[in-house]
């Protein structure tokens, strides 16, 4: 029953939306994957749900405040009345209801848009992985899968799921597509996970939602939605690249370093991001598919510069 | 010798600030000459900075709420001009090195001495009045809390002369306020200013808990308080249960800043997210402390002009209570995209949004106060409706952001920006305004100027709306928080907008400031004094006294039959002075310096160590015991002011009560 009204709701609710919106691109209200349309959708029925309560206490702070102005002696005034049980139910039964109808939602939509759940696909399609590491300020993509990474772009067939890994090596920033919906922390030291689809193709703006220092305003980066050949073709270009992304060369691009161009390296080292986020815990990464702590190999951990 | 602090840390070659700097000298001087002038210092010294009166402590906070008002909207148009010019490839003027202090700065400015100083001040002349006490339980720790709030608001107005302020908003979230990552002393001057002023703020709330627990006058039971007192009285709960996180949190992060620890650090098992439960578990309850007074107020103001009681009384208290409780236990909807599982998320974003319950009735008992009253259109209700009307959008957004799912996309963004300044301008700052309008002729025995309070609070409300939601639309388009600069040109028109609103509210303050000008000059105007002490026909025991009411408040302490004691001994034709009465001598405590000793030892150390003078730093921490230990073996703290003296008091506002109702 419950499951149902949801969906109902909104398309009624996308529906007088679509007209109050026409026109605009707001990006949060203009989604281009499912996450970020149930998000909307989610925010326009909680607000409709809302205004059901805000609107009349607008109105009638209004017409209360004009009615019952000192210079209109026609209306009655009650001096000494102050409470009236009546009142009183129907003053704590309003918001309560509102809210206990909100509450259900928020604890289904908890469940349904965990960022940490991976999103059920079509039938014969497969995931892709990305693992992201936010630097001092730049965003750096490893597609452990095709062995690639790059630099403040990342590529993504359309109508398949991306399972990204989330780190930083450096401060907290949050890593955040608005086109396509939630957004998480990336914490040195830890890995969040994402869950996200392109359901069009596109070319979306990304960026760090948390302040992350000077070159914070330039930490951006694009995020290309397309068909799954010229996805192929991207990941074909990335591999053309001379550049190569090793224990060697990562210390100079974890440099600081603002408003950072593309980059792409045509191999990056297969433990890379376990070894980001094993030098913060003592060589130790936890499996997230197991629970387990494994320890990483040394030797790649030794050649990376710990910034002290 | 001097630690870190060489000539460099002087920034003199940064035209605003050597502007500011000049600015501030030359008002400084002004301010300076003119007490010189008039040979006012001794007055200054012995009435005011020394005073341990609570009415004057509260008018002294209320000061520095204003000063630090000024500063922090400084801050803020300086941001809002930024981002109207810093569009497609300009710059704009203020480099990210600047910027970044000044938002870090507004934020800390605003919260901790503007509206933190505002509702200690309102506390400060309210309370003992509106529950027939003479004084604080604790009066010389009230001029120490003053001192302690005011010497931080001092540390922090040094650092943009002397150094630099933390660049790490105005929490300052850890790694990036590490060591590691700002070796500056920005956020060494953050955490020493909001460490002392939280001890100020600590000691209101013990100070002031312990009052309404102890001092109410004979007759006031709990639920035969005032509803104000009732606000402040669950907000020094509050204070006494968030101000300890706080101190803990500034404490932890000073360790691994100071001493090289690693509670939040990225290495050596340091923790970030710890410090983000931390914070927000002061924080949260923290907009509570400063929205709770407000309601307060606000339900004084619209019983009085809507001319009957207010709507639901026991209905105001529990709610205030079940808000005090839940505030509580809502702080993780501030990271709820850190990867919390759904659970954990649900839990605090369905707590979160039950506030909107009792926050809701509140909003309904006040419409209902209004429903069948007598609504008297003071400068004062304006505030009353806007705030009503913004603040129910402002909920509204608040629980848009309580739901997870929508913070996923919402957080961190101008929305929040959007959200959470209409709840503090429209609830916490319009409450504090119309509060001041309301008890200004009481603190000062005439009236504020009324059509210049019209036009301020017009020019903060439309100033708001033209500020303030094209905010919320930024979000919707992506906008994060703290942005120095952009590219996108679907942000610009808004931002646009939103600098002619930041413009507005700038012509609210003139219009403030003018306001104040007009009533002082004005204030002698019969229309204007409040001879009576009783100004706009009111129901709670502060009005009973004179404007300005007597150092001791009360000559015969007033008993109390019911709630709202004043108005139902109007009705009843009790003279609630009980005039002529029978006097005794008034037990009160002395004037003492201590409280400013601290307070500047205190600046001392807090600017030592800020610095790594270590030297400095022990002159200050040994100033601050030494005078600590010298006043407590001080037994000469009080006074008894002999009945002649009260006669006289009593009998010349006595004289004036009749003139007055002879003139009517």
């Amino acid at each position: 029953m419950k499951k149902k009204i949801l969906p109902r709701l909104t398309k009624l609710m996308s529906l007088s939306s679509a007209a109050l919106l026409a026109g605009c691109s707001w990006d949060t209200l203009d989604p281009k994957g499912v996450i970020g349309a149930q998000e909307k959708s989610l925010i326009l029925t909680s607000t409709y749900a809302m205004l059901l309560v805000v609107i009349p206490v607008c109105i009638l702070t209004l017409l209360f405040a004009w009615q019952y102005r000192q210079s209109n002696t026609a209306a009655e005034y009650l001096p000494k009345w102050s409470h009236s049980n009546k009142i009183e139910v129907v003053i704590w039964a309003v918001p309560s209801l509102i809210i206990l109808f909100l509450a259900v939602l928020t604890y289904q939509t908890c469940h349904s848009l965990d960022p940490y759940k991976p999103l059920e696909a079509e039938a014969n399609v497969k995931p892709i992985h990305v693992d992201v590491v936010a630097l001092d300020w730049k965003w750096l993509f490893i597609y452990p899968d095709e062995g690639i990474a790059t630099v403040n772009q990342m590529a993504m067939p359309v109508n398949t799921p991306v399972d990204f890994r989330i780190t930083s090596d450096s401060v907290m920033n949050s890593f955040f597509i608005p086109q396509l919906g939630t957004m998480i922390y990336a914490m040195a030291g830890m890995q969040t996970q994402l869950h996200l689809i392109a359901n069009e193709a596109g070319d979306f703006q990304g960026e760090s939602s948390n302040f992350s220092g000077r070159g914070f305003s330039d930490m951006r980066f694009r995020a290309l939605a397309m068909p799954a050949d010229q996805y192929s073709a991207w990941v074909e270009k990335v591999k053309a690249s001379s550049e190569q992304l090793d224990s060697a060369s990562y210390p100079k691009l974890a440099a600081p370093s603002e408003a950072n161009p593309v980059e792409y390296f045509s191999h990056v080292d297969a433990g890379l991001f376990d070894d980001i986020v094993a030098k913060y815990n003592n060589g130790m990464v936890m499996d997230k598919s197991t629970g387990k702590m494994l320890h990483v190999q040394q030797s790649a951990m030794s050649d990376m510069n710990m910034k002290e | 010798m001097l630690g870190k602090l060489t000539l460099s840390a002087i920034p003199y070659d940064v035209p605003i600030l050597v502007g500011t700097f000049i600015g501030a000298a030359i008002a400084g001087l002004a301010v300076v000459g003119l007490i010189t002038y008039y040979g006012k210092w001794g007055y200054l010294w012995r009435e005011w900075l020394t005073s341990v009166d609570h009415k004057r402590i509260g008018v002294m906070y209320i000061v520095v709420a204003l000063v630090a008002l000024f500063r922090g909207f400084a801050d803020a148009i300086m941001m809002r001009s930024q981002l109207a010019l810093a569009y497609a490839g300009n710059p704009g003027y203020l480099p990210p090195h600047h910027y970044d202090q000044i938002f870090s700065a507004h934020g800390t400015i605003m919260i901790f001495f503007m509206a933190m100083a505002f509702m200690q001040g309102l506390m400060n002349i309210v309370v003992p009045l509106q529950i027939g006490a003479r004084d604080v339980a604790f009066p010389f720790v009230n001029t120490l809390s003053f001192w302690m709030t005011t010497i931080s608001f001092l540390l922090v107005n040094v650092s943009l002369f002397i150094g630099e302020f933390s660049q790490c908003g105005w929490l300052a979230y850890p790694p990036l306020s590490e060591q590691q990552f700002s070796p500056g002393v920005g956020v060494d001057y953050y955490i020493w200013a909001v460490q002392l002023s939280g001890v100020g703020t600590l000691l209101t709330g013990v100070n002031f808990f312990a009052t309404i627990v102890k001092m109410r006058a004979p007759g006031m039971t709990y639920m035969r308080m005032p509803v104000f007192t009732w606000t402040i009285f669950c907000t020094t709960v509050l204070i006494m249960v968030a101000f300890p996180i706080l101190t803990v949190a500034m404490g932890l992060l000073g360790l691994d800043r100071y001493l090289g620890m690693h509670f939040f650090t990225n290495d050596g098992g340091g923790n970030q997210m710890l410090y983000l439960s931390v914070i927000w578990g002061w924080g949260h309850p923290e907009v509570y402390i400063l929205v709770l007074p407000a309601f307060g107020a606000f339900s004084e103001i619209t019983q009085t002009f809507s001319r009957k009681p207010l709507f639901g009384y026991k209905t105001m208290v529990y709610a205030t209570a079940s808000i005090m409780v839940l505030s509580l236990v809502v702080w993780v909807h501030h990271f709820f995209t850190m990867g919390a599982g759904p659970n954990v998320n649900a839990f605090f974003g369905i707590m979160t949004m039950v506030i909107a319950v009792p926050t809701g009735v509140k909003i309904f008992n006040w419409l209902f106060t209004m429903y069948k009253g007598r609504i008297e259109f003071h400068a004062t209700m304006y505030w009353v409706i806007g705030f009503m009307i913004t603040f129910s959008i402002g909920g509204m957004t608040g629980v848009m952001l309580a739901i997870p799912a929508s913070d996923f996309v919402l957080h961190n963004s101008l929305f929040v920006i959007a959200h959470f300044h209409n709840v503090i301008i429209g609830g916490v700052y319009f409450g504090y305004v119309a509060a001041m309008n309301f008890w200004f002729p009481k603190a000062f025995g005439f009236k504020l100027n009324e059509a210049w309070g019209k036009r301020a609070f017009w020019c903060w409300f439309v100033g708001f709306y033209v500020a303030f939601m094209p905010l919320y639309v930024l979000g919707f388009e992506g906008m994060t928080r703290r942005m120095n600069h952009y590219d996108n040109p679907e942000w610009h028109p808004w931002l646009l907008i939103a600098e002619v609103g930041a413009v507005l509210i700038a012509l609210g303050i003139v219009c403030q400031l003018t306001q104040l000008y007009v009533s002082i000059r004005d204030r002698n105007l019969a229309e204007n004094r409040d001879l009576t002490g009783d100004p706009w026909n009111a129901r709670t025991l502060e009005w009973s006294t004179s404007s300005p009411p007597p150092f001791y408040n009360f000559a015969i302490l007033p008993e109390v039959h019911e709630l709202d004691a004043f108005a139902h001994d109007k009705e009843a034709g009790i003279d609630t002075r009980q005039a002529g009465g029978n006097y005794q001598p008034i037990h009160m405590p002395k004037n003492t310096a201590c409280g400013f000793l601290i307070g500047a030892f205190s600046f001392v150390l807090g600017f030592g160590a800020v610095w790594y003078i270590w030297w400095l730093a022990a002159v200050g921490l040994i100033g601050v015991i030494a005078t600590v230990i010298a006043r407590s073996s001080d037994n000469d703290v009080d006074y008894y002011v002999p009945v002649s003296e009260v006669v006289r008091i009593e009998q010349e506002h006595t004289h004036n009560l009749m003139a007055a109702q002879a003139a009517e």
